[in-house]
């Protein structure tokens, strides 16, 4: 794939975003050559600061920051920021309110050479269930840079799940994008394909397939996990009555959570959920066959559309 | 340095045996609290908020204010007592401490309490937040400096030793930690729950400059305060050697004290011991 990677596109941005931002500094913890920060820090020395193999601290120092008037974007692995200083980000971002913003690179299973232990399958459950974080999945570079302005103006916490990968692309830069608000990308009326992050290139894939076969279905994209688009949600399930949740990340706790909570508690709708089958996987030899390994293939969501559209006319053969 | 007179002293020797007296009758009609370490910290508490932080209780918000973070967050009765003896609030509000819709929490709330700069609760967020705040003061150019208040337990927990690190690789000389090392924890003695000795070496080791005092001597508690805007290229840390309960009989150096609330005449017995008015 020749894309440019989410990593880089937010790299760069973050870089061009502090030259008209000086209240924004970063920090990273010995990875900025992987998360790519390394754009801002060359950039601006002074507004960078390396703390070393210690998320904890990095959130901590950055929470410091916030409270002295700078709006800090931290860089580091998602996998142990939304672990190992959870706790950090639950009291000193969260509690405390303080104005920081999480790049959480390398997400999800994008760093498919290092495996299980660098894969952050249950960040999304873990930030979402905090009261007060801001949940945001870019679906490509370029949106992941135009998150960059918008991300750090919004007042408060927010967590930005960054891959480490190129994705296939989605967002046309320009395009309007708000926290909070999901996208259409593809009208339908038999069902709505709902995705995420790196999903929502391969629900595009998706839909195509489905319409060869007669099916017309609906892509959104819920790039804000939190607070979500109850209203966009709501519509496509009256609308088109069945939906397929996807996301690279845990079955547990995710986009599909979400989506289930919503509809069980609003609107029950017959829901399927493509997502990493809560295991643990294994190294790749590159992210496309990992993913389809991992049950996140465009097979796996035609076949969930195909499954739920029999949930949502039971009685048709 | 300036030196303080001797009504400066017996000023703050009094603040101190107050805020004692404070944090007792607070924890005793809220039925909760941690009265152990809330008496050990009560010179240096004295010292800060009557000698040390420029405040302005009117601008709770000024920019320019000194920062203190309780990283002992447990320990809020006394920040509480400091805060109301300082005038941020009164000591009416302080009554409804505990109740559901009183802006006091159990641990400091920076968003409910006024002049509580960080909140805090679970332990070790002190020194890399004060380093943050450090760091931030000097890109602003502020002359506010950053105060930090550490239990001894406290520290045996790794993020306190990854932001002292960090303070010592910016050099964040605006930046001092106090320790109020009174030697006991819940479970029983530091000594025997998790040693820190050798502890000064320790600091020193991380890059720190170290200043050990006797911490209920407030004289020796304002002049390492004072003497540490003379340090310009680390850290400090001032340990101040303390007695857990101090000041009542009863609660000192007993680790059943750490989070104990005093019944009605074990408070009656500690007031008089410390001189104080029983209010209730």
């Amino acid at each position: 794939m020749t894309e440019l990677s989410m990593r880089e596109a937010y790299g760069q941005a973050l870089a061009a975003y502090g030259a008209l931002n000086p209240r924004v500094v970063a920090l990273d913890v010995d990875t900025s050559a992987s998360t790519l920060s390394s754009f801002f820090a060359a950039r601006f020395p002074g507004r960078f600061f390396n703390i070393g193999i210690a998320e904890p601290c990095m959130v901590d120092v950055a929470a410091g920051l916030a409270l002295g008037g700078f709006v800090p974007f931290i860089n580091g692995f998602a996998s142990i920021l939304s672990l190992r200083a959870l706790e950090q980000i639950r009291s000193c971002l969260c509690y405390a309110r303080t104005n920081v913003k999480i790049a959480a690179s390398y997400a999800g299973i994008s760093d498919f050479k290092d495996g299980a232990t660098h894969y952050s399958i249950s960040d999304l459950a873990n930030l979402r269930a905090l009261p007060g974080m801001t949940v945001i999945v870019p679906a490509d570079a370029a949106e992941a840079a135009a998150w960059v302005p918008l991300v750090a103006e919004l007042e408060g916490p927010v967590y930005l799940r960054i891959s480490r990968a190129a994705t296939l692309p989605v967002y046309e830069p320009g395009t309007a994008l708000e926290i909070g608000k999901g996208r259409l990308l593809r009208p339908g009326s038999d069902l709505t394909l709902v995705a995420t992050g790196a999903m929502v290139g391969r629900c595009a894939l998706a839909a195509e397939q489905l319409a060869a076969a007669g099916i017309d279905a609906r892509l959104l994209e819920i790039h804000t996990l939190k607070p979500l688009d109850r209203e966009l949600l709501l519509n496509a399930a009256t609308e088109t009555g069945a939906l397929v949740t996807a996301e690279e990340h845990n079955i547990i706790g995710g986009l599909g959570s979400a989506v289930a909570e919503l509809l069980a508690e609003t609107r029950p709708t017959p829901i399927e959920r493509i997502g990493i089958r809560d295991r643990f996987c294994p190294t790749g030899c590159d992210l496309d066959t990992l993913m389809d390994a991992c049950g996140l293939s465009i097979a796996e969501i035609v076949s969930a559309a195909q499954h739920v559209l029999r949930r949502k006319h039971p009685h048709t053969p | 340095m300036p030196t303080l007179n001797a009504e400066a002293i017996t000023m703050l020797e009094g603040l101190a045996r107050n805020l004692r007296g404070d944090s007792l009758r607070l924890i005793a009609r809220r039925g909760a609290g941690h009265p152990g370490g809330a008496l050990s910290a009560a010179e240096i508490m004295a010292v800060l908020y009557f000698h040390t932080l420029r405040l302005d209780p009117t601008r709770p918000d000024w920019e320019e204010r000194d920062r203190f973070i309780l990283s002992k967050g447990h320990a809020s009765a006394v920040l509480y007592a400091a805060l109301a003896r300082r005038g941020f609030f009164s000591f009416a509000e302080l009554e409804r401490w505990g109740e559901i819709d009183c802006p006091h929490q159990g641990h400091p709330d920076r968003l409910k309490t006024p002049g509580v700069d960080m909140s805090s609760g679970l332990l070790g967020h002190g020194i890399a937040v004060g380093a943050g705040l450090a760091l931030a003061a000097r890109l602003k150019n502020l002359r506010y400096r950053t105060y930090v208040l550490l239990g001894d337990g406290e520290i045996q927990g790794g993020i306190i030793w990854e932001g002292a690190m960090t303070a010592a690789k910016y050099r964040l000389s605006n930046l001092t930690a106090i320790l109020d090392y009174n030697n006991v924890q819940l479970d029983g003695p530091v000594f025997e729950v998790m040693p820190l000795e050798p502890l000064a070496d320790k600091w020193r080791a991380c890059g720190w400059y170290v200043i050990e005092i006797n911490g209920h001597a407030v004289r020796e508690i304002a002049e390492a305060l004072d003497s540490v805007t003379q340090i310009h290229d680390r850290p400090t840390i001032v340990i101040a050697h303390t007695t857990k309960g101090k000041g009542v009989s009863f609660m000192e150096d007993r680790s059943q004290w750490h989070g104990n609330v005093p019944n009605a005449a074990q408070l009656a017995q500690a007031l008089a011991e410390l001189g104080e008015v029983n209010h209730d």
